[in-house]
């Protein structure tokens, strides 16, 4: 790729609780790319996102941004300098309007004029938003929501986007929607994403780079292309049956992660 | 047998009528009383939204605003003018409520309710000790030009305390409407109670908002602390209407502004017209009574918003 590293993470432990949930992980995230994160319930993904956040403290590791250690640092600092975290869930503000959530995700920012631009950008990637601005937004479905989760992160105007399954709990049409409208966003604007899914299909689809977590620690890394083409990935994540000579069922092979 | 039907019918219409004035008379001073409730409820609406504990201390709050204010203008203290006096003593309070929280509640984040809850309860014991021991135990009058005159609308005598209260109550109302809903700051209230993780994630502050809302809750019950001794005689332990003012919380639905408001005044306007129709004893317990009725029959109170959350 030979791109400039935006994040890059060395050895990374964080706690859950009593529970040591990122058992040194190492990853990096070139300028201009999706890197997908994948990995069952419980792998540390998400745990993963919340302490690049800020909203854990990570117990040893460093989190390099833009050359800068940010580990540790308050979530609203960490914010400041251009990493957006779309939780899972959506995580909408509920009693607000549309409108007043997108203008929250500018929380940060000042330029009057510049936070419009991208109110009207948000509008015309999501047309729905624009139609249902008046509304509260715990009236939305939930598609409309994930699309306002995302919505009120690009109003950051981020440097990069950290997205915590995107495609939970909505249809498979909603999920090809919105993935569709991830893949512009990196094009057009040049947003940078670290994606986190249990969706593994249409996560190394959308992505450059993938890496597979399992219980804390990065178990296999490479493109997305050879991600696919693994057969661990296509047994364990992407649900494909093989059917060897004396009928081998799934939950009778070992992982070896090559 | 033949009554004197005469005079009967010429006197009820002018029984009536009494009977009309004297029913609004009851109904503005219970709305101006409800407007002291309501203050000190939204103080503990703003409270609760923004940080999910309930202030006890909300009335001593109230209380303590009241006696600075005196304080400040009354001859025997300062002296000075009450419309410097009156902002003055609302920023004092501000201060008090952002220092209550930096200082002291901060440094329960993660505990919990209970905790928070009790140490509330016992900050208001100390408030009023406080003042018991600044401005003594004896009930005193602030000398406040709210407090002086009436008007009368035909029959009908109002205090111009009571019509000032109602009309800043109003007022305020009007003006914390439109910060909560225009101002970034007041969005970012809004956002912080309604979903603090996501809150987090948006780059807001958590904590130091939250400060600002004890802050605003302080200035708040400031405000009514002035009303209230607009209206009568003060002394340390006025605070205690702040149970009161906590039912009226309560039935207009804890987590509700205009809920908040809206119990004040019905607790307020409930109470003149059971001390003046029930016997006396029961009227004391009249608003707990509808405390009871709303709590069977809506346990989210009148004005609730509460919403579940879509998955």
């Amino acid at each position: 790729m030979g791109a400039e590293t935006l994040l890059e993470i060395k050895n990374l432990e964080s706690f859950y609780g009593p529970i040591m949930a990122i058992r040194g992980v190492s990853l990096s995230v070139a300028k201009g790319q999706i890197v997908t994160v994948l990995g069952a319930n419980g792998a540390g993904k998400s745990t993963l996102l919340k302490t690049i956040s800020g909203i854990m403290d990570p117990e040893k590791g460093q989190i390099i941004f833009e050359g800068h250690e940010i580990q540790g640092l308050e979530p609203h600092v960490i914010v400041k300098r251009g990493i957006v975290h779309i939780p899972e869930g959506r995580e909408v503000f509920p009693l607000l309007t549309v409108d007043q959530n997108l203008s929250l995700g500018a929380y940060t920012r000042s330029d009057k004029v510049e936070i419009e631009r991208d109110r009207q950008l948000v509008f015309d990637y999501f047309p729905i938003l624009a139609e249902r601005r008046g509304q509260e937004a715990g009236t939305l479905s939930g598609g409309q929501q994930q699309m306002l989760a995302i919505g009120r992160g690009l109003m950051l105007r981020p440097k990069i986007m950290l997205l915590d399954e995107p495609s939970l709990g909505l249809s498979p049409l909603l999920v090809q929607e919105i993935f569709a409208i991830l893949a512009r966003l990196n094009k057009d604007q040049g947003v940078t994403m670290m994606l986190v899914e249990q969706n593994a299909g249409v996560a190394l689809d959308l992505a450059d780079m993938g890496y597979v977590m399992e219980i804390g620690r990065i178990v296999m890394d490479g493109t997305a292309e050879r991600l696919s083409q693994s057969d661990d990935i296509k047994a364990f994540y992407l649900g494909h049956q093989e059917q060897g000579q004396r009928g081998e069922r799934r939950w009778k092979r070992k992982k070896t992660w090559r | 047998m033949p009554e004197p039907a005469v005079p009967a019918t010429n006197t009820e219409p002018i029984n009536g009528r009494e009977e009309d004035l004297e029913t609004l008379q009851l109904f503005v001073s219970g709305l101006a009383n409800g407007c002291v409730y309501g203050l000190i409820a939204l103080g503990f609406v703003l409270i609760y939204k923004a940080t999910e504990a309930v202030n006890f201390a909300q009335g001593d709050f109230m209380m303590i605003g009241a006696f600075i204010t005196l304080g400040l203008t009354n001859a025997g203290y300062m002296g000075l003018p009450f419309w410097l006096a009156a902002p003055l003593a609302i920023a004092i309070m501000g201060v008090l409520g952002y220092l209550l929280d930096y200082l002291v509640l901060r440094h329960l984040f993660g505990q919990s309710q209970t905790a928070v809850v009790i140490l509330t309860i016992a900050i208001g014991f100390v408030l009023r000790f406080i003042a018991g021991a600044i401005w003594g135990h004896e009930p005193q009058t602030l000398e406040s030009p709210l407090a002086v005159g009436d008007f009368r609308f035909g029959g009908v005598v109002l205090g111009f305390a009571d019509v000032a209260v109602i009309v800043v109550t109003f007022l305020l109302t009007f003006f914390l409407y439109q910060f909560f809903h225009r101002t970034k700051l007041g969005l970012a209230m809004q956002a912080a109670s309604q979903n603090q993780m996501a809150a987090y994630y948006m780059g807001i502050p958590v904590r130091r908002v939250q400060g600002l809302i004890w802050g605003l809750a302080g200035m708040v019950a400031g405000v009514a602390g002035i009303l209230f001794a607009s209206q009568g005689a003060i002394d340390p332990n006025v605070g205690l209407i702040g149970i009161k003012a906590f039912a009226a919380a309560v039935i207009g639905g804890f987590g509700s502004l205009p809920g908040a408001l809206a119990g004040g005044l019905i607790v307020g306007v409930i109470e003149p017209f059971a001390s003046r129709y029930l016997p006396a004893g029961y009227s004391q317990i009249a608003p707990y009574a509808l405390l009871l009725f709303v709590l069977v029959f809506r346990p989210n109170g009148l004005f609730s918003q509460v919403r579940t959350k879509k998955v």
